[in-house]
């Protein structure tokens, strides 16, 4: 093919083995990054860029949080280049849309750790959640319930009791309860919104790369 | 304080791994004031003693805070300590900071103890508990472990003394003053112990048998008429445990030992619970067919008598002047069958009566003096007992006695109205009433009593719930789980402060994650039956049969597992049902075939939901429209095909499900039609004794069609049924296990296999100390097997299975009796076991069993009586023995159920076999009695009558009398009936009342000519034989006519 030629097309015709995809939603979803970045130019050529990447998150996956807009989008960027390439794309989707519930809880956890220090701390508990519960005038202190809830969350999940989550926690911890997969802040799709958007990658008419 | 505090105290139970808690009641109170009252005096008292520093110290958290302390301590930052120090230089008090407004309190002396208790100053009662609660045995931490509280013998004091007696100087001295501080402790202890017991045998205690003694005796004093205490009393429920409670279970816990419906004169009916703490007013019942409100209502009484005498005026004043009688009347209540049958003593009753009557003008206080001084004349005589027939004479009573006798004539109908009303319960529901979840009390916390932490935690997450966004809702969520759900405090907890609503309310949002969350608490909580109608109440089922569309797979598990819990009361299922929740609970079921390769992830959820789907169904089936709809929505197939599961998870349920409805004609025809028999008969060869009941009871249910029972024995069913008997422990299967075999049994080739299997022996076995569900089966069971095979009937007196059968005829269940009187009747066929019978009173029992109020009884005894009249020897004289009973079988005769009828005349047809007994039959007007059932039209009795009337023409002038009553032209339609005992029998009756020149010209007019003309061609010899001889009968008066014309 064409795009081999090009070097920041990595070859990834024949890896969607190594993706929750099938073949065809491979292509579809390697078609709608193409059709995403076609009129990129120069240095951004074939890579999505923080805000077109986040306006993909907010147009079809109705997030709007920005922290966690952010957060995800780093999690999609392996390199921490500020772009995501195809690969990076088609892998992150994978995760995002279909991964089990060990990369999910992986994506999760590096989506809540803001720092990237591989810990998620209270302080960083207590940002993420700081807007969780309505404010209630009547309490004197209105930070009492998220500190309230950043203990309660650190009793069930800091297995290894540091005061802090470290990865195997955080998957101890989903594993014993699903639920919680998603304890700070929901940063992954509904299963309807990801078929919607599987749905949507199929609709996107072909592209033809402009690469060469 | 040990013992006191081990066994007087009323700890709660110590479940989840924490402490036991003092529960908050009076006892407990009074114990813990006394132990402060020791505490606080013991410094003056005992000076020396109270130095002593503890073993170890007593630890506890504390509510009390360090500025609190002031004097001899020291205070630093998160601690304060007492300057006084022992002997290893720890402080003997030390105040600890734990947490914010959290402290815990060492104190390793009695003079620091008392020192805090003055400190506490109010908060003493909360301390002492608080110590205690932490410290279940003080002792051990003042004198260590060698002190601790033991049951039996105690020898640490002896202990102690020896070692005082060897030891020197100081530490003697040491040792003797723990001796004394022993002793003091002790002999508080005692002293507490003495107090807490005193408290307690204060207490009433009701005992169920108390409970029923006093509903009988009410029950022989009320009726419609005014001039008896009350127009009715009953139980809400027929069914009596073997504690001799009627309460269920769960409320046996609460003490209740049954409930009462009481109708007085003057007033509305009143809903009474018995508890063993006494009897009270409970809120009722909400509606006809609801369940019962167990709340109680007003004060709570000693015995019923002054419930009801606080309650109706009427009650109160008749119950005051009639107290004697009724007693009186209690103890006699067994020779009240001889009485009965007393004829002697019947014409003076007129007489009697007026005096009665007089007597009833006088001042009421001598009236019941008198009756009083007569009474004890009467009962020295008369207290003996006995549900039979005495044949010797009664002793003359004096004139007091037969005038009771008409009021308790009067009595036993009553009794017999107020009875009634328990067999006409709502039949609509297949499983008995006691199986029911019905209300129980709502035992809200109440505001004073001290609430637990858990209330609190539980309080703050709703908040989060309430005020949360999605992620906080989860996480509340997650953290209420990991509360013990199981708890009722917990269960409880969640529902005072307001979570049930907010739970359902989250059920309605679209988070898949809150609905998940909220199912699965609710899931947990609604084992609790007060959760499940507040779940109901708030419209948690609509929004969970709303659920079960959702394409979510978990979701659909859970709520169909919350549904199943929650339908276990009426109202519920009848909302599931009206939801349209049934059919697509059905929709659930309908998973890939449960074998299918490869199995992956996805088939295997569907086969859970189909697994929730079935336990849903399995409660919701328990209603008959229930059932119907199930069947409407093409569950059956279903169901069929889940059956051919290996997994015992889903075949409970699924084999519940189908158990249940097979009360239903149409379920047990799909049953054996749809090829399930072969999957049920599998299945009882199951290791899983659950599974095995409800295969048996399905087959108990389906058995009664006979091409079900061949399927079963096709099947190979019938082993693994009998080797089912041997599973003693487990009631319920035994009860089914028996049940299936009894159904098994009406078919002979059946019955065959279950010779070979040895099965009658096993059931005889099973005679003895069986509860009633598990005996009406056996009996069944061996009534049909007696019945179709002459050699099981020497199998039963065998294996010694007479005696027992026998004494079961004085029992008071009716299905039971039904079935027992089956089976003795089968078994006298033989003469040898009749001869058993005939020893052990048998016909006697089942000749007293015709007075029993249910026709079904009474038929099945009359029935029964028939081979025993063929075959005992001397039948005439032993039927001549009952006294009253010839009149009894008579009055029968006016009954209005067809069985009894055809039974009774069955029964007469034997008796009148002896000349004399006919003649005592005659007199008490049996033939005009026959000759108005003449016109019927059921071949069973007809035949039955026909029968009868041939046997009742041999004496006196009976032929005339039948002819009197209009009885000939109605038997001469039978003839045209279809069936050939009826005419045979009929042909019988013919020939007999023939012998009357009138009947011969009424015969001939209803042209009995022509049929009889055809009988004589019969291949029956004895139908040949009447018929001709009747024919020849009614020529013979036709040639004397015309000999008589000609002349």
């Amino acid at each position: 093919m064409k795009d081999k030629k090009h070097p920041q097309m990595p070859v990834c015709q024949e890896n969607y083995r190594n993706t929750h995809f099938t073949k065809e939603e491979y292509e579809a979803l390697e078609n709608m990054f193409k059709d995403l970045t076609k009129d990129n130019i120069q240095t951004k050529a074939g890579k999505l860029d923080r805000s077109q990447f986040r306006d993909v998150l907010h147009a079809t996956f109705k997030m709007t949080d920005d922290m966690i807009l952010d957060r995800v989008f780093r999690a999609f960027d392996e390199d921490s280049d500020s772009y995501i390439n195809l690969s990076e794309w088609i892998h992150g989707l994978s995760i995002f849309l279909r991964g089990d519930l060990t990369e999910r809880a992986k994506f999760c956890f590096d989506v809540y750790d803001l720092n990237g220090d591989s810990f998620i701390s209270r302080e960083e508990m207590f940002h993420l959640l700081k807007y969780s519960l309505m404010k209630q005038p009547t309490e004197e202190d209105p930070e009492e319930g998220t500190k309230e809830l950043v203990e309660i969350l650190l009793k069930k999940m800091d297995y290894d009791h540091d005061g802090r989550l470290n990865l195997t926690d955080y998957e101890t911890a989903v594993k014993d309860d699903d639920l919680l997969i998603e304890a700070f802040g929901a940063c992954l799709p509904e299963p309807q919104t990801a078929k919607t958007f599987l749905e949507y990658a199929f609709t996107v008419p072909k592209v033809r790369s402009r690469y060469h | 304080m040990g013992q006191t505090l081990n066994r007087a105290a009323q700890w709660t139970s110590v479940s989840d791994g924490g402490e036991g808690k003092l529960e908050f009641t009076p006892a407990n109170e009074a114990i813990l004031n006394d132990i402060i009252k020791f505490v606080e005096n013991f410094p003056n008292k005992h000076p020396k003693e109270a130095r002593i520093v503890f073993k170890n110290p007593l630890v506890w958290k504390t509510s009390l805070e360090p500025s609190a302390f002031t004097g001899e301590y020291d205070h630093s930052d998160d601690a304060v300590k007492s300057k006084d120090k022992d002997g290893s230089d720890t402080p003997l008090l030390t105040l600890q900071k734990l947490g914010e407004l959290n402290f815990k309190l060492h104190v390793s002396s009695l003079v620091f103890l008392a020192e805090v208790m003055k400190v506490a100053g109010e908060k003493k009662m909360l301390e002492a508990r608080s110590i205690l609660e932490a410290n279940r045995d003080p002792v051990v931490n003042i004198l260590g472990d060698g002190f601790a509280t033991v049951d039996g013998e105690d020898n640490s004091t002896i202990r102690l003394l020896e070692q005082s007696s060897k030891e020197e100087g100081d530490s003697k001295d040491e040792t003797q003053t723990k001796l004394t501080l022993l002793l003091i402790i002790q002999q508080f202890d005692m002293q507490l112990m003495n107090q807490t017991l005193k408290k307690i045998t204060q207490d009433v205690r009701l005992t169920p048998q108390q409970a029923n003694q006093e509903v009988k005796l009410l029950l022989s004093f009320s009726g419609e008429d005014k001039s008896n205490a009350l127009e009715s009393i009953q139980f809400t429920s027929d069914y009596e445990f073997d504690n001799g409670c009627r309460a269920p279970p769960w409320r046996q816990i609460h003490g209740d030992i049954c409930y009462l419906m009481i109708k007085p004169h003057d007033g509305d009916q009143l809903s009474v619970t018995a508890n063993t703490a006494g009897v009270y007013l409970n809120k009722g019942f909400e509606k006809e067919g609801a369940e019962l409100n167990y709340e109680r209502e007003g004060e709570v009484h000693k015995d019923l008598v002054s419930l009801l005498s606080s309650k109706s005026r009427h009650f109160q004043e008749v119950i005051t002047s009639k107290e004697f009688q009724l007693y009186e009347e209690k103890k006699e209540d067994g020779d009240l069958y001889e009485e009965e049958f007393e004829e002697e003593d019947v014409g003076d009753k007129a007489v009697i009566e007026k005096k009665e009557t007089k007597e009833q003008k006088q001042d009421k206080n001598t009236k019941k003096q008198t009756r009083r001084t007569k009474k004890k004349e009467e009962t020295g005589k008369q207290m003996q007992p006995t549900l039979n027939w005495k044949t010797e004479e009664l002793n003359k009573t004096n004139e007091k006695k037969e005038a009771k006798e008409n009021k308790k004539h009067s009595r036993q109908a009553s009794e017999r109205k107020t009875k009634t009303p328990a067999f006409e319960e709502d039949m609509s529901d297949s499983s008995s009433e006691s199986e029911e979840e019905e209300e129980s009390t709502d035992r809200r916390q109440e505001q004073n009593s001290d609430l637990p932490s858990e209330y609190w935690q539980i309080q703050k997450l709703v908040k989060y719930l309430k005020g949360g966004n999605q992620t906080a809702t989860v996480i509340a969520l997650c953290a209420m789980r990991d509360f013990n759900l199981a708890q009722e405090t917990c269960q409880l907890a969640i529902r005072d402060v307001g979570g049930l609503e907010v739970l359902i309310n989250l059920l309605e949002t679209d988070e898949i994650k809150c609905k998940i969350g909220a199912l699965r608490i609710l899931k947990e909580i609604s084992h609790n039956t007060q959760i499940r109608r507040a779940i109901a109440d708030l419209g948690g089922l609509q929004t969970m049969v709303d659920i079960l569309k959702s394409p979510n797979k978990d979701l659909k598990c859970l709520a169909a597992e919350t549904i199943a819990h929650v339908a276990k009361f009426r109202r519920a299922r009848r909302t599931v049902r009206q939801h349209r929740g049934i059919r697509k609970l059905v929709a659930l079921l309908d998973c890939a075939p449960l074998g299918s390769i490869p199995m992956t992830q996805d088939v295997e959820k569907d086969i859970e939901v189909a697994r929730c789907g079935a336990l849903a169904l399995w409660s919701c089936s328990k209603s008959t429209k229930n059932k119907l709809a199930i069947r409407k929505a093409g569950g059956i197939p279903l169901l069929a095909r889940l059956l051919k599961s290996h997994h015992e998870d889903m075949l409970i349920p699924v084999v519940g499900t189908l158990q249940e409805c097979a009360s239903e004609h149409s379920y047990r025809l799909a049953i054996r039609t749809e090829g399930m028999i072969e999957d049920l008969v599998k299945n009882l060869n199951s290791e899983n004794q659950e599974l095995q009941m409800h295969c048996a009871s399905a087959i108990f249910k389906c058995a009664q069609e006979k091409e079900t029972r061949d399927l079963v024995r096709m099947y190979g069913g019938l082993d693994p049924m009998v080797a089912l008997l041997n599973s003693s422990e487990n009631k319920e299967l035994l009860a089914a296990a028996t049940g299936a075999i009894w159904k098994c049994a009406m078919s002979p080739e059946n019955v065959t296999r279950f010779q070979e299997l040895k099965a009658i022996e096993l059931l005889v076995a099973l005679l003895n100390d069986q509860p009633e569900e598990v005996l009406v089966n056996v009996v069944g069971a061996l009534g049909e097997c007696a019945a179709q095979e002459p050699t099981n009937r020497m199998s039963i007196r065998k294996a010694g299975g007479i005696p027992p059968l026998v004494n079961l005829l004085t029992g008071t269940n009716q299905s039971l009796l039904v079935n027992v009187t089956k089976a003795v009747g089968a078994c006298a066929t033989e003469p040898d076991n009749m001869g058993i019978i005939d020893r052990l009173d048998g016909v006697r029992l089942l000749w007293s069993l015709l007075k029993n109020q249910n026709p079904e009884v009474q038929a099945s005894a009359a029935w029964a009586i028939c081979p025993c009249i063929e075959n005992a020897k001397d039948a005439g004289e032993m039927v001549r023995s009952f006294v009253g009973g010839l009149e009894l079988i008579v009055s029968l005769l006016k009954s209005e159920d067809k069985e009894v009828l055809s039974s009774v005349c069955a029964a007469i047809a034997k008796i009148a076999k002896d000349e004399e007994n006919l003649a005592v039959i005659t007199d008490h007007g049996v033939v005009p009695m026959l000759a108005k059932l003449a016109t019927t039209t059921d071949d069973k009795l007809r035949r039955h009558l026909a029968d009868a009337i041939a046997r009742c023409c041999m004496w006196g002038n009976n032929r005339v009398a039948f002819g009197n009553h209009g009885a000939v032209a109605p038997l001469v339609k039978y003839l045209k009936s279809p069936d050939v005992d009826v005419h045979r029998a009929t042909a019988e009756a013919l020939f007999q009342l023939s012998r009357d020149p009138n009947n011969c010209i009424t015969m001939h007019e209803s042209g009995v000519v022509a049929p009889l003309v055809e009988m004589v061609g019969s291949n029956d010899p004895d139908l040949q034989e009447a018929a001709a001889g009747c024919i020849g009968n009614i020529r013979r008066l036709a040639l004397a006519n015309e000999k008589a014309r000609s002349k």
